[in-house]
């Protein structure tokens, strides 16, 4: 097909954009991210050998390949410094995300079940904290957990404790500013999936006598896993990289990946490996991005 | 199949017999009706949606809830099932009052409106949702519900999900899945309004002919008073939350409580008008619009004098000069009004036709296309009498 045919017609040309897009802003930057991940640190202007340098002909360019190595990925694998941040990484992900869903589901089962019109407002009460910067939330949170902060003065105040309690830069910390800063991603598709689902469902199970108990767990909940799916993707793939919260709210003894990143490229800066941790980090989340493809899929497949 | 089924015909109503719960040998001793409704009142805010209705329904029964949306037929079913509890009054099933049990307690089933089949479940797992609540043995549940696969004519289809059926066999599933626990009643929330014409009409004839066989009492809340009339052995008309009449359908066509219930049931010309004089029998009633018009005197003696007479658009004939004169007997007591044809419908089995009458006043008259040619056909514009009886007219409070 000539490039004239292709672009002959407004909606080919406009069904063409988002792919053009993904090429332009997500595989070439990609392509630089690996290639950098296959090469050496060095002290230089970019830090890393080899450089690609077109100007110099084809000798040189087959002369960079050559020198590309898969070293960086091998030291990944070799020191427990990167494993540990991977598995604290998915430990710290899934851990959330298990809270999420336990939280973020009564939530949203509640939410569906309002009345219409209390229900918008629902929505917005789970919204509107975004419309405040997120990083303000998280200092605001920092300043709730400090040694002389409001939680302490709660607790003493009130003498459940009986002197202050160190909260901030705990693992407990992270968690709580995990699961307080993703709560509406876990909420929105679940509420989503329950409040389409039809209330007749629910009473023909009661009907054909299943107890309400049993009506949740036979009926409701096996017809909520794609939101329950969604919500836990949608979760668990950014808190994997998540940086920021660890970096202020928890302890500096164990790494997320995220905080290894930043050190290898901002401190080290190493950035071939810095690149490969990040390499490494895509494919290990390509496997739930694909999962969460296939739900998608299936859902839309199952309402046409 | 239908071998198949007409042996396991007796089978079903042989069990059908244990599967019931017990209930109290006195209830069963005494004339007690399988259903007692007795002054039940539901509120919604301050919208009251059941007005004091009671009602009693016998076995074996197939009783249809008619009446217009918003009269309170859904929430009455609705409290038959449990899914609303009634704030006064008593639901006696057997003489035992369940109008406080839960749904999940009661021995009602109920057809819902758009069958709310699981949609993550099978035709098979659907089926025998009911019956693994009941804590049937397996093998049990398997005879039980290959049984149902028949009498709904779903074999083949049991591994189905509901989104791979038509929507005939979702009607099928939903039907047997509410048939599977064998309640004491099953209730049907307009079960056949998302089905089309055809495929009402036939599924109504299976409706009728599953409840004679199952000897189950059935009771259906619809809007569409054809499909009260052909299936059910007894109409309630419900409005504003009230029984108006409970009555046979041809009662209630022919013999309708109220000038509301001649005017929802069917379609019907009214005339009001005083009572001129009384006769032996008959009844002179002055009308504004169609003259004097003679009636049979019914039996509820008539206290008021003012009145409306009713008669129903089939019993209107429309004739060129009107019924032979010659019968004198008949000749004075029959109604004629002489008017013109203004508007002609014809509906294949039958034609309607609007006659403007002298007055003023439309009568509407139908009649039956009994020949295929058609001499005596009228058109807009032509001059008709209509007549009919004294004993085709209702007279009814304006």
């Amino acid at each position: 097909m000539s490039a004239r045919r292709l672009f002959a017609r407004p909606a080919r040309s406009a069904a063409i954009a988002p792919y053009l897009w993904m090429v332009l802003f997500f595989l070439v930057p990609f392509g630089f991210v690996l290639k950098i991940s296959l090469s050496q640190t060095a002290v230089a202007q970019p830090p890393y050998l080899p450089v690609f340098d077109l100007t110099e002909g084809f000798a040189a360019i087959k002369a960079a390949f050559a020198a590309l190595s898969l070293d960086n990925y091998r030291l990944l694998v070799s020191d427990n410094l990167y494993i540990l941040s991977y598995l604290r990484s998915l430990t710290v992900a899934a851990v959330s995300t298990a809270i999420l869903l336990l939280i973020g589901y009564p939530i949203a089962y509640a939410m569906a079940r309002l009345p219409p019109r209390w229900q918008g407002i629902a929505m917005m009460l789970v919204i509107v904290p975004f419309w405040t910067s997120f990083l303000i939330r998280i200092y605001a949170w920092i300043n709730i957990l400090q040694h002389d902060g409001l939680l302490n003065q709660i607790l003493l105040a009130l003498h459940l404790v009986s002197a202050p309690v160190v909260w901030l830069s705990t693992d407990s910390a992270m968690y709580l500013g995990i699961v307080y800063s993703y709560l509406p991603f876990m909420i929105l598709p679940l509420y989503a999936t329950l409040a389409k689902m039809d209330p007749a469902l629910s009473e023909a199970a009661n009907d054909l006598g299943a107890s309400p108990q049993q009506t949740f767990w036979l009926v409701t909940f096996p017809l909520s896993l794609p939101g329950v799916g969604a919500g836990c993707l949608l979760c668990f793939i950014p808190i994997v990289g998540e940086f920021v919260i660890p970096d202020l709210l928890a302890g500096s003894n164990s790494l997320m990946i995220g905080q290894t990143l930043w050190l290898e490229f901002f401190t080290n800066k190493d950035w071939p490996v810095a690149a490969a941790v990040a390499v490494v980090l895509l494919v290990l989340l390509v496997a739930p991005l694909v999962l969460y493809d296939r739900l998608q899929r299936r859902q839309l497949e199952a309402e046409r | 199949m239908t071998d198949e089924q007409e042996t396991s015909e007796p089978r079903f109503e042989a069990v059908a017999e244990p599967a019931q719960p017990a209930p109290l040998a006195e209830a069963v001793a005494a004339d007690v009706p399988l259903l007692r409704i007795d002054g039940v009142v539901k509120n919604f805010g301050g919208f009251r949606a059941v007005d004091r209705l009671s009602l009693d329904i016998e076995a074996g029964e197939f009783f249809a809830l008619l009446g217009p949306s918003g009269c309170g037929k859904t929430t009455l079913l609705r409290m038959l099932a449990g899914f609303e509890t009634p704030d006064e009054g008593r639901i006696l099933l057997d003489g035992w009052d369940i109008a406080k049990l839960l749904p999940h307690e009661r021995p009602v089933n109920m057809m819902f409106q758009n069958y709310a089949l699981f949609p993550h479940l099978s035709v098979r797992d659907n089926i025998a949702f009911g019956l693994k609540r009941a804590g049937m043995e397996a093998a049990d549940i398997a005879a039980r519900v290959a049984e149902m696969v028949a009498l709904v004519k779903l074999d083949g289809l049991e591994n189905r999900k509901p989104d791979q059926l038509s929507g005939g066999q979702k009607q099928r599933v939903a039907l047997a899945r509410a048939l599977a626990r064998r309640p004491r009643i099953l209730l049907l929330d307009e079960p056949l309004a998302a089905l089309d014409k055809k495929l009402r009409e036939s599924t109504q004839a299976e409706l009728m002919e599953l409840q004679r066989r199952l000897g189950m009492t059935f009771i259906i809340v619809t809007h569409d008073q054809d499909e009260a009339m052909t299936v059910a052995s007894r109409i309630g008309v419900m409005d504003r939350g009230r029984l108006e009449q409970v009555a046979a359908p041809r009662v209630l066509y022919e013999a309708p409580a109220s000038r509301w219930i001649a005017e929802f049931v069917g379609d019907i010309n009214v005339f009001e008008g005083e009572v001129a004089s009384r006769e032996i029998g008959r009844l002179v009633i002055a009308t504004r619009d169609a003259g004097t018009i003679v009636v049979a005197e019914p039996r509820q003696p008539v206290a008021k004098d003012k009145v409306a007479v009713a008669v129903r658009p089939e019993k209107v004939k429309l004739a060129r000069r009107g019924p032979a004169a010659d019968d004198a007997a008949h000749a004075h007591a029959i109604n004629r009004l002489e008017g013109v044809v203004t508007d002609v419908g014809y509906l294949g089995g039958f034609t309607t036709y609007r006659v403007k009458l002298d007055s003023g006043a439309v009568l509407r008259s139908s009649m039956a296309n009994t020949a295929r040619i058609d001499i005596d056909a009228y058109s807009p514009s032509h001059r008709v009498v209509a007549w009919f009886t004294p004993d085709d007219c209702l007279v009814l409070e304006p």
